[in-house]
């Protein structure tokens, strides 16, 4: 079954065409907004921490200019992505503030955008950073617009669990920008953030299902209802918690470390039944407690891991 | 005089578009200005106390 739109459907298309011959009235706050700032900067943050704890020294000005170039990297995937979801966020009542939606962005200026960030943001990575970095950094806003926003949102209400991987891959990045070789820890950062992605995800779509299913967005509450969502919500978590102790266990961080992971771990699995066995719909309260908690949660995780990196925990 | 006589105007933007115009104007330059630093910064970096060793 297909829950694409059609075009005829795509009210955002149409009035941007009948926009194209006014002049443009996007301002600098627009092309900013175009870039999704929050998401940046949890991504900026991951990186971060990704960064911090590689092994070898990376001179302050290297360090800012990659984490600058992933800041940008990330806003033109936000861009490229409001660009191809311009009619699904024109229906949605969370995204119809959008700059495309609102008519204060072409969406041709998007996509000349988020194309010329994404090229300036990977080419500068790799001449001042470095290739392995930068190959990765291209190869994630590849994998979210084209797998995630482009291919899987529309298609599958698995996209959350397969796009989530965009995500994940920052701080990877971050840690190729100081040694040009992978190993265990890297891929532990992108683990957590990985299985932290669909809980995450899912405890939000819970309390916009309908405007999902107004988008034809076929996030797993539409598609399989909320009590699998509640379902699959705590099976994601109960997995997730391992791999946030998974640091501690391998030895890359302390005791305190440890301290944290397992009582905001534990904290998580409390919100995640609750969210299981509550049945308040349209309310949701549970799920947003979850959705809340688990920003805190990802990022106390990676800011203890930085503590751990100075050698306190 | 036919209305085809008339020198063409062209666009004519409102004092709104001509604001925002500047604005976007000014911050791509100020981009541009930051590039340019970063890449002479990271230059300096890069090379080090090299940067005054030449081959003669």
């Amino acid at each position: 079954m297909s829950l694409a739109l059609k075009g005829a459907d795509r009210p955002a298309v149409a009035h941007a065409l009948a926009a194209a011959a006014e002049p443009s009235l996007a301002g600098v706050g627009d092309y900013f907004a175009l870039m999704k700032p929050r998401v940046m900067s949890l991504v900026v943050f991951t990186a971060f921490v990704g960064l911090m704890v590689a092994p070898g020294p990376i001179h302050p000005v290297i360090g800012f200019t990659a984490l600058l170039c992933i800041a940008v990297g990330a806003g033109a995937a936000g861009a490229l992505n409001m660009w191809y979801d311009a009619d699904i966020d024109a229906i949605m009542t969370r995204t119809a503030g959008r700059p495309i939606p609102k008519g204060r962005i072409l969406p041709g200026e998007a996509l000349a955008f988020g194309l010329t960030l994404a090229a300036f943001s990977v080419v500068v990575l790799g001449l001042l950073v470095n290739l392995a970095a930068a190959a990765l950094l291209g190869f994630t806003i590849f994998f979210y617009i084209v797998v995630y926003t482009i291919w899987l949102k529309r298609a599958t209400p698995e996209n959350i669990v397969i796009g989530g991987a965009a995500g994940a891959f920052p701080p990877v990045i971050g840690w190729l920008s100081v040694c040009d070789y992978l190993a265990l820890e890297p891929l532990l950062l992108f683990l957590i953030v990985f299985m932290w992605t669909p809980p995450h995800f899912w405890a939000l779509s819970l309390s916009r299902s309908a405007d999902y299913a107004r988008a034809g967005v076929p996030m797993l509450p539409v598609v399989a209802g909320k009590t699998e969502t509640r379902r699959r919500i705590l099976i994601y978590t109960a997995l997730l918690v391992p791999c946030g102790l998974a640091p501690y266990g391998f030895g890359f961080a302390g005791p305190l470390y440890g301290v944290v992971a397992a009582t905001t771990g534990v904290l998580m699995l409390v919100l995640a039944w609750r969210v299981f066995t509550t049945r308040e719909d349209p309310a949701e309260g549970a799920a947003k407690q979850l959705f809340g908690f688990s920003i805190l949660y990802l990022f106390l995780l990676f800011a203890m891991l930085l503590v751990a990196r100075g050698g306190a925990a | 005089m036919t209305p085809n006589d008339q020198p063409d105007a062209g666009i004519v933007l409102t004092p709104e578009q001509k604001k925002r115009q500047r604005a976007r104007s000014i911050a791509i330059a100020l981009t541009l200005g930051a590039l340019v630093l970063l890449f002479y910064i990271v230059t300096i970096v890069k090379l080090g106390p090299n940067v005054l060793t030449r081959p003669m």
